[in-house]
């Protein structure tokens, strides 16, 4: 399963890399969104994955017996999952609201408009 | 002592709201600051004169040996009352020199700025106090300079001296931490006990050359000099207060303060002989060509400051003694002339040597502190000067070698000097008024008041040398020698060698300056050199920087963030894959691998054709639900693989993010494709290759053994220590607690951001 | 997607949702769940009810502006974590009753911390549903 996982991971990078090199504001927006998920599952993946022992401990005792996902990459990835949906409600006003004002979602034409307005 | 010390820094902060207070009228309070701390400073004069040294102590920061450490002897008494006083003439003279001037209040706080960073220079007792404080004083001198900030060659001028004394000062400062590793001693007062340990040293080489660097640059030694004529675009005040009587003395006083310390070397000593007579000889031969009053001023004070560096350099009683005098006459008579030029400059609007005559029938008083400090430049007694110039041939004359070669140039230095001084102190105000100045009136007294007071003070302490010998003179010598010295300055001396040589000076100097005219024929034949003097390197350097980062800057910041990111990009392949190259061995281990599944592999096969039809499809909305694929297809997979939380949040977020798609995606723009087919081969290849070596990476990382420390330790204490069964929840609320407070301020920043953004009306554009 | 079942549907979906965001909150430190968690269960339920009824009748039931959510979150987070001063403990360290509360279970520091999420959660994600809906 890890190598599938690891694929997936690629494949996610890439994507969001390709995406990042377009010149639409969007496909960017996007670019980030799928980079953000290929990051969290190879952080997941890192701390290695294990099936059906989430890290809860039971009614009866004090502390996590013999095997146990990693809660640790969880609790990272849980806060990154949140602070990437502030990042990409941000970023999506901010497309929004640039479109709007240079009346073009290209970037390469952003560029010049420094000085016009 | 602290306080007195940062009155000026405080006061900065306070002089624009305090000058926009005052209206333009009486300005001239703003002296009171000077003014309070020279008497301040003058009260300690009988202690200091009675052989006592004041201290103060303020831990600053220990661990490093920083302290605002505060130490006055007599040297440092000396310059504090220069600072102070001239201080509160430039003041007063300001107040009427820029009167009405839109930026008055700037330049008062610049102005207290910079003397509370000089007050710290020559108070410092620690090394690295010392520093900062001569730092403090060439960042306000850059202001200074460059305060006409409308004018180019004004700003260049303010670079170039900031880009001299800034340099200089990372050497001293080199110099102060090599010393400070030398001795473990931070204290400059008790520096010089260990003078000894520090000549021994194998690094002693480097500490001189590194300070003489400093101190050099500071000074205006040759060949760093040409930073300070260019400084002459400032305001008459400044070129007064910085440049002649306190700041490029800064240097001198960093020369003599460790003259206990590290002089007595003969390295020490020959170098600044060296540099010290190349710069007094070259300097003072420039000054008699040129035109300009400050430009002749400009070149005739860095000839002073070489003969300090070169006394310095001679090192015996006589010759310390000599430049502790010559430091005060220099002070008093130079900057007299700065403040006459600064009037002649005034009122008559030109600065041109040659058309200036005869403003003696419009402003005597003028003329006479002009001819009074001309004198006392000259070193005709009964001046100061004559004090000055006889101790200087003494020093020169009783010299162990090579007495005459010294003395010599000694000799010619001060002829140029003396030709130099009547032309700017004498020559404007003799002879016939020319008619296009006869309207010229006499300045209000606040202008010409300050240059008397110091032509007169020149002309009293030379009539009456006790008045200074005793109280000032003595105590800076036995700072400077350690030794109580057993001498008395006199006028007279009777007929003996040194007076023949004062009279041959004198008369050379004033025979010459009746046969030469200035002109700007001598002018150019001077100037003739330029093109191979440091000064032009130095510029020519500049220009090289600039052009090179101009080109530099233009291949990598080109404003494309996607070039950005593919010089990014490429270079971490690259690194990873010659990594990768080096023979790192890839392989899988099958048996630490968990088996596949059915329902694992079918969302995986989702997953992968979502992305892919994210990557491919023409439609936004597409995209954006395949988006949603991907995320509900993620909320699976950690909730396979044992993570509940995550597959919660991971469901809400992605239900959110696609409702927030949905809603603005009609307002977004069309899903153009815009580049060209090259482009995104280029691009597809790039992303595919970095994928690849992510996955080959994470394989590799796979094959580690993980340390799980900390997880374990989160496991094992989330209930003895924090109270819940949760693990992950136990982490976000107790143990990183913090962390999530951060994150959720970041959160609500960005929502305030959306709101923000959305509701501010972009008025120009929407207007439209 | 105003139809008369979404409507009346979401009517009784809207108090269900909020009741088990509160419940997913409070078990968060036992069971799967937390103040992130509740948070966004929570806003969904109030942007369905959005979808269902309009903008406007959803605005009606919450009577405030969203956006004030989030001050009040912050500052019952930095309230329950600053709370240990008063005992003389140094910041965020966690403070418990002895006894559970019926219901509720065990209170403490962290649960008022987490409930500071809860409300910043809502807070954050109905401020930027709201403002975009409302500015399209």
């Amino acid at each position: 399963m890890e190598i599938l996982l690891v694929i997936i991971i690629g494949l996610l990078y890439a994507a969001g890399i390709y995406m990042i090199l377009r010149r639409s504001l969007v496909k960017l927006i996007i670019g980030l969104i799928l980079l953000g998920n290929g990051a969290n599952l190879l952080i997941f993946l890192l701390g290695r994955i294990v099936k059906g022992h989430p890290p809860i401990i039971g009614s009866t005792e004090k502390a996590l017996a013999d095997i146990y996902a990693d809660p640790l990459p969880q609790a990272l990835i849980l806060t990154a999952i949140v602070i990437s949906f502030g990042l990409q409600a941000f970023a999506i006003i901010l497309v929004k609201r640039a479109y709007k004002v240079v009346k073009t979602d290209d970037l390469d034409e952003m560029n010049a408009t420094d000085e016009d307005i | 002592m602290l306080l007195a010390i940062l009155a000026g820094f405080i006061l900065a902060l306070f002089m624009p709201s305090l000058i926009k207070g005052l209206k333009g009228k009486s300005t001239i309070a703003v002296a009171l600051l000077p003014f309070s701390l020279f008497v301040y400073f003058i009260s300690f004069l009988p202690r200091i004169s009675a052989g006592e040294t004041i201290e103060f102590h303020w831990d600053w920061v220990p661990s490093l040996g920083v302290g605002m450490d505060f130490y006055l002897d007599g040297l440092s008494l000396l310059f504090t009352l220069l600072i102070t006083g001239i201080g509160t003439l430039v003041f007063v003279y300001t107040s009427s020199y820029l009167k009405g001037h839109q930026y008055l209040d700037r330049f008062y706080a610049y102005l207290s700025m910079f003397m509370g960073s000089m007050l710290g220079v020559v108070m410092a007792d620690n090394i690295i106090t010392l520093f900062i404080f001569w730092e403090l004083t060439s960042i306000s001198s850059f202001f200074l300079i460059g305060f006409n900030n409308d004018s180019e060659p004004s700003r260049k001028s303010a670079l170039t001296a900031l880009g001299i004394t800034g340099f200089g000062g990372l050497f001293l400062l080199a110099g102060m931490v090599t010393l400070g590793f030398i001795t473990e001693e931070f204290q400059i007062s008790s520096l010089s006990a260990m003078s000894g340990e520090i000549h021994a040293h194998e690094l002693y080489p480097w500490v001189i050359g590194l300070v003489f660097i400093g101190a050099f640059t500071k000074s205006a030694q040759f060949p760093f000099h040409f930073w300070l004529p260019g400084a002459m675009k400032a305001p008459t005040p400044v070129s007064t207060y910085l440049h002649s009587a306190t700041m490029v003395k800064a240097g001198i006083y960093l020369l003599a303060r460790f003259t206990p310390v590290l002089g007595n070397h003969p390295w020490w000593n020959t170098t600044l002989i060296i540099i010290g007579g190349i710069t007094m000889l070259y300097a003072a031969l420039h000054a008699i060509f040129r035109l300009d009053l400050k430009g002749i001023l400009a070149y005739s004070t860095i000839s002073a400051l070489g003969i300090l560096t070169f006394l310095i350099g001679l090192g015996t009683t006589a010759a310390l003694t000599a430049a502790a005098v010559f430091i005060l006459v220099h002070a008093l008579y130079k900057a007299t002339l700065f403040l006459i030029t600064g009037i002649i400059d005034h009122e008559t609007g030109t600065r041109d040597v040659s058309k200036l005559a005869g403003l003696n029938k419009v402003m005597l008083p003028v003329g006479i502190a002009g001819l009074l400090a001309a004198v006392s430049n000259a070193g005709i007694p009964p001046t100061f000067g004559f004090v000055g110039k006889d101790l200087i041939y003494e020093a020169t004359l009783h010299f162990d070698s090579m007495a005459w070669v010294l003395t010599g140039a000694a000799i010619i230095t001060n002829v140029a000097l003396l030709f130099a001084g009547f032309l700017a102190g004498i020559k404007p105000f003799a002879g016939k008024l020319p008619k296009a100045y006869a309207k010229v009136h006499l300045p209000p007294a606040a202008m010409w008041v300050p240059p008397m007071i110091l032509a007169v003070l020149g002309m009293l302490f030379g009539m009456i040398p006790p008045l200074v010998d005793g109280p000032l003179i003595k105590p800076i010598v036995s700072a400077l020698t350690l030794r109580t010295p057993d001498f008395h300055l006199h006028l007279w001396h009777g007929f003996n060698v040194v007076l023949a040589l004062s009279v041959a000076t004198i008369a050379t100097g004033i025979a010459l300056y009746f046969f030469i005219k200035p002109s700007e024929a001598l002018l150019g034949r001077a100037t003739r050199f330029e093109a191979i003097s440091p000064h032009s390197l130095v510029r020519g350097l500049g220009r090289g920087v600039t052009w090179f980062s101009e080109k530099w800057t233009n291949f990598l910041q080109n404003g494309y963030l996607r070039y950005y990111l593919i010089t990014i990009l490429s270079f971490l392949t690259l690194l990873l894959a010659y990594r990768l190259f080096l023979g790192v061995e890839i392989y899988v281990d099958a048996s630490t691998l968990s088996e596949i599944t059915i329902y694992e592999a079918i969302i995986v096969t989702i997953m992968a054709s979502a992305i892919i039809f994210t990557v491919f499809t023409k439609s936004r909305l597409a995209a954006v639900a395949a988006m949603g694929v991907v995320g509900y297809s993620f909320c699976l997979i950690f909730l396979f693989y044992s993570a509940p939380d995550l597959a919660m949040t991971q469901f809400s977020i992605d239900t959110l993010t696609v409702i927030l798609f949905v809603l603005v995606i009609y307002n977004l723009p069309k899903y153009l494709n815009l580049s060209e087919t090259r482009d995104r081969i280029r691009d597809g290849l790039l992303a595919l290759v970095f994928g690849a070596l992510i996955s080959v990476l994470t394989l590799e990382v796979l094959n580690e053994t993980v340390e799980k420390d900390i997880s374990t330790y989160y496991a094992e204490q989330a209930y003895l220590l924090g109270k819940g069964k949760n693990v992950v929840n136990v982490i976000l609320v107790d143990f990183r607690g913090f962390d999530t407070m951060v994150e959720i301020t970041v959160l609500a920043i960005a929502a305030l951001g959306v709101f923000s953004l959305l509701k501010l009306r972009l008025k120009s554009i929407e207007k439209e | 997607m105003k139809t008369i079942i979404f409507r009346t549907a979401s009517d009784y979906l809207l108090p269900l949702l909020l009741l088990f965001s509160v419940f997913i909150l409070l078990r968060g430190h036992y069971l799967p769940g937390g103040g992130f968690v509740g948070g966004l269960i929570a806003s969904i339920a109030f942007v369905i009810h959005s979808f269902a009824n309009g903008l406007e009748k959803t605005r009606n039931i919450i009577k405030f502006h969203p956006g004030f959510l989030m001050p009040i979150g912050l500052v019952f987070a930095i309230g329950a974590g600053a709370a240990p001063w008063i005992v003389g403990q140094p910041f965020m360290s966690g403070l418990w009753f002895d006894d559970p509360f019926p219901v509720i279970g065990m209170v403490g520091s962290a649960l008022f911390f987490d409930t500071g999420v809860y409300l910043v959660v809502i807070g954050v994600s109905l401020t930027i549903i709201f403002t975009i809906s409302e500015t399209l």
